[in-house]
């Protein structure tokens, strides 16, 4: 069917590859040892020492590293809180009381009845909605980045088509670094694998495109709210 | 894209004289250069991820058969595709027949410079399909018919006054009224007129900052989440990438991360890095169906193992350019090609051959800046040394240049001398040049030295200057 030997062109390719570095047969076994174990082992490189910090120390990095990048938090106590404080961010801002939220069932199951002001839909978002709340896998206390993995649970249109987007992270699972988010990823889901998009997100869309001005919201959520949860 | 580097000097002269251009260019010399650098304050270890970022890529290159057979594993593993394409040719067919294969009429495309490499939008566009830019920069000048003048910012060149001056023209639907004074207007309006080219497109097409072999995955940083929209809504999602785009793990590309926003944006982290392997999974609500990666060699195997393998590790960060003052002067157009400013003038003869872009690697004042700042430390005024060396062993250049380049690389090559009597050195070219009657033949002649001191530096040479006012 294809015009183009893809398979051919990868032969040719790999063969300029290995001719380049002088390898052969001979030496593949040695490489093929070091390969293997960088890829099982995950070592981590240097890591900054600016994370290492104790629970509330990190939560206080978290925040203000988000804050910092035009994402707004608040906290609160317990899950049961979330759909309040939903309610209250949106009357805040003058923004219809009305959001989407995926399978998850830390979100799925909250009273959201107890706003009876409150419309909630539920599945991927569509291009109407306003407003979308989504759970994060984990947040990285280093550079205030929230990390989401796709699935029924939390869609990953719901990251990107509402101009408002509040995401719900337990405290607990604010890492200090990328690399400890990574360690629970291969947890979850396998040495190896992974979800079909993880999303590391910090602050809202922003463009400086034109003569290098930021602005806000260019093409995802204008706004990015974040309601960090004390308990589990 | 038309290969108009040969018309370097036009290229410059021309730039020289556009006010425009000057005025754009007056805020890369302030705004990029002083958001980095508040970045590496902000971050003690920066200088030694940047060692380490190095190494990754160094290692990832003497064993990158090996990650490559791993990747693919687990990209087939995860559903998706890999094609490999041994030029741009190649690469324009197997993303035309993906996208026939699906009757595309609509595209989405993220920034790539990859397919601004291999000139992507021209052909599916003669196949008859609607191609649209989705990242702002990308958008305004794919409206205005212009390539981009920066890897990272494209529309890095235009002022705020003449976007609006295309929206006007283009979006005639809008009321003619309407304010858009502000920046804030622009973006609002971009943002409207996307919104429904995303949800209607049947392919989305990005690049890829990254591949990691340990999970066979393909990594986008973004800002403006136009990226996200552009894979995530078709039911098609094309990744356009090259070899050298390769890191072992995620650990790995975490480290290089942690350099890549601070040296661009000066961001400590973009807004957006995503992670993606494999089209949507069985349970899954949204995604795309079909997930495909399109590897592009053109001729950067050809790069391994010889003095620009370095070249290899970049990721098109734009630090080197923005710290350039040779680019905050003449503007990415000069170039003449998709790569401008330091890592251009290193690439671009690789790619397109020496001898269309041979004038690029004599664009430098040699004053080190662009290696100071590159977060891969990648020598790039070691390797476009070499490229005049190469120039000059192929007899392209003009008689005097290569009386003159033989005295100059004497010094050159010994860094100490070099640093002492570079004012001296590059008196002795002037004088050379001079005598001959050739100035115009050499290096950066013409405008070009209405508007520099170099290479005939009056009192401090450039290197004495920027270590006056620099940071490195
Ligand atoms: S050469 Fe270095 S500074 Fe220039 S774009 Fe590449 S990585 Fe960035």
């Amino acid at each position: 069917m294809s015009n183009i030997d893809s398979k051919a062109n990868r032969a040719t390719i790999m063969a300029n590859v290995r001719n380049a570095l002088g390898v052969d047969a001979s030496s593949d076994a040695t490489r093929r040892k070091t390969v293997k174990a960088r890829l099982s082992k995950h070592s981590r490189n240097l890591i900054p020492e600016r994370a290492n910090l104790g629970a509330p120390e990190r939560l206080a990095l978290f925040r203000a590293q988000a804050e910092a990048v035009a994402a707004s938090v608040a906290e609160i106590k317990a899950l049961k809180d979330v759909p309040q404080a939903v309610a209250a961010y949106l009357r805040d801002n003058n923004l219809p009381q009305r959001v989407r939220h995926g399978a998850d069932e830390d979100i799925a199951k909250l009273p959201w009845d107890s706003v009876p002001t409150m419309d909630v839909d539920t599945g991927p978002a569509d291009p109407q909605d306003s407003t979308s709340v989504s759970k994060a896998f984990g947040g990285v206390a280093e550079t205030g980045t929230l990390v989401l993995t796709s699935g029924m649970d939390n869609p990953t249109t719901l990251n990107f088509l509402p101009e408002n987007h509040i995401v719900v992270l337990k405290a607990g699972e604010i890492a200090k670094t990328y690399e400890d988010v990574w360690d629970r990823v291969r947890e979850a889901y396998g040495a190896g694998q992974m979800p079909r998009a993880v999303n590391m997100i910090t602050g809202p869309s922003r463009t400086g495109d034109i003569e290098q001005q930021i602005e806000l919201g260019a093409h995802g959520p204008r706004r990015l709210h974040i309601l960090i949860v004390a308990e589990d | 894209m038309e290969i108009r580097s040969p018309q370097f000097k036009a290229n410059v002269r021309e730039a020289l004289g556009n006010e425009h251009l000057q005025e754009a260019l007056g805020k890369v010399r302030t705004g990029f250069t002083g958001k980095r650098a508040i970045a590496r304050a902000g971050l003690p270890e920066f200088d030694e991820l940047r060692d380490q970022a190095r190494d990754i890529k160094n290692h990832t290159f003497s064993h990158l058969d090996l990650y490559y057979d791993m990747y693919e594993e687990r990209v087939r593993d995860a559903g998706g595709h890999v094609h490999w394409a041994g030029d741009a040719s190649d690469a324009r067919e197997i993303i035309a027949e993906i996208c026939q294969r699906h009757d595309a009429r609509s595209v989405t495309k993220g920034k790539s410079m990859i397919a601004e490499e291999v000139a992507l939008n021209g052909h599916l566009e003669e196949l008859g399909m609607e191609v649209v830019e989705t990242d702002l920069g990308e958008y305004i000048i794919q409206i205005r018919n212009e390539p981009p003048s920066h890897i990272i910012a494209p529309a890095v060149h235009l002022t705020k006054a003449q976007v609006e001056q295309s929206f006007r023209e283009l979006h005639t639907d809008l009321p003619p009224e309407r304010n858009l004074d502000e920046a804030a207007s622009l973006v609002n309006e971009a943002r409207h007129v996307l919104r429904q080219k995303y949800i209607d497109a049947d392919i989305g097409i990005t690049g890829a900052n990254f591949l990691v072999a340990e999970t066979g995955t393909s990594i986008i940083v973004t800002n403006e989440g136009n990226g996200d929209l552009t894979q995530t809504l078709p039911k098609v999602h094309i990744v356009l990438t090259s070899l050298e785009k390769m890191v072992p793990t995620l650990e790995d590309v975490s480290t290089i991360l942690r350099v890549l926003a601070r040296s661009a944006t000066g961001q400590e982290y973009s807004s957006y890095t995503t992670f993606s392997t494999g089209p949507r999974r069985p349970q899954d609500p949204d995604g795309p169906e079909e997930y495909h990666v399109v590897i592009l060699d053109n001729g950067r195997s050809g790069m391994l193992g010889t003095e620009f393998q370095d070249m290899l590790r970049c990721i098109r960060c734009g630090a080197c350019m923005n710290h350039c003052p040779v680019y905050h002067t003449v503007g990415g157009h000069s170039y003449g090609w998709v790569y401008p400013g330091p890592m251009g003038s290193v690439l671009t003869p690789t790619l397109v051959g020496v001898d269309k872009a041979g004038h690029l690697p004599n664009a430098s004042t040699f004053c080190g800046r662009c290696e100071a700042v590159c977060p891969m430390r990648i020598p790039l005024p070691k390797m476009m040394r070499h490229w005049r060396e190469r120039e000059f062993e192929r007899h392209l250049s003009p008689r005097t240049v290569r009386w003159a380049l033989r005295a100059w690389a004497w010094v050159a090559r010994r860094p100490a001398l070099y640093h002492l009597t570079a004012s001296c050195a590059a008196r002795v070219l002037r004088i050379a040049a001079l005598g001959r009657g050739r100035i115009k033949q050499l290096p950066l002649a013409g405008n070009w030295t209405d508007h520099r001191d170099l290479p005939a530096p009056r009192g401090q040479t450039f290197q004495e200057m920027w270590r006056a006012g620099g940071d490195e």
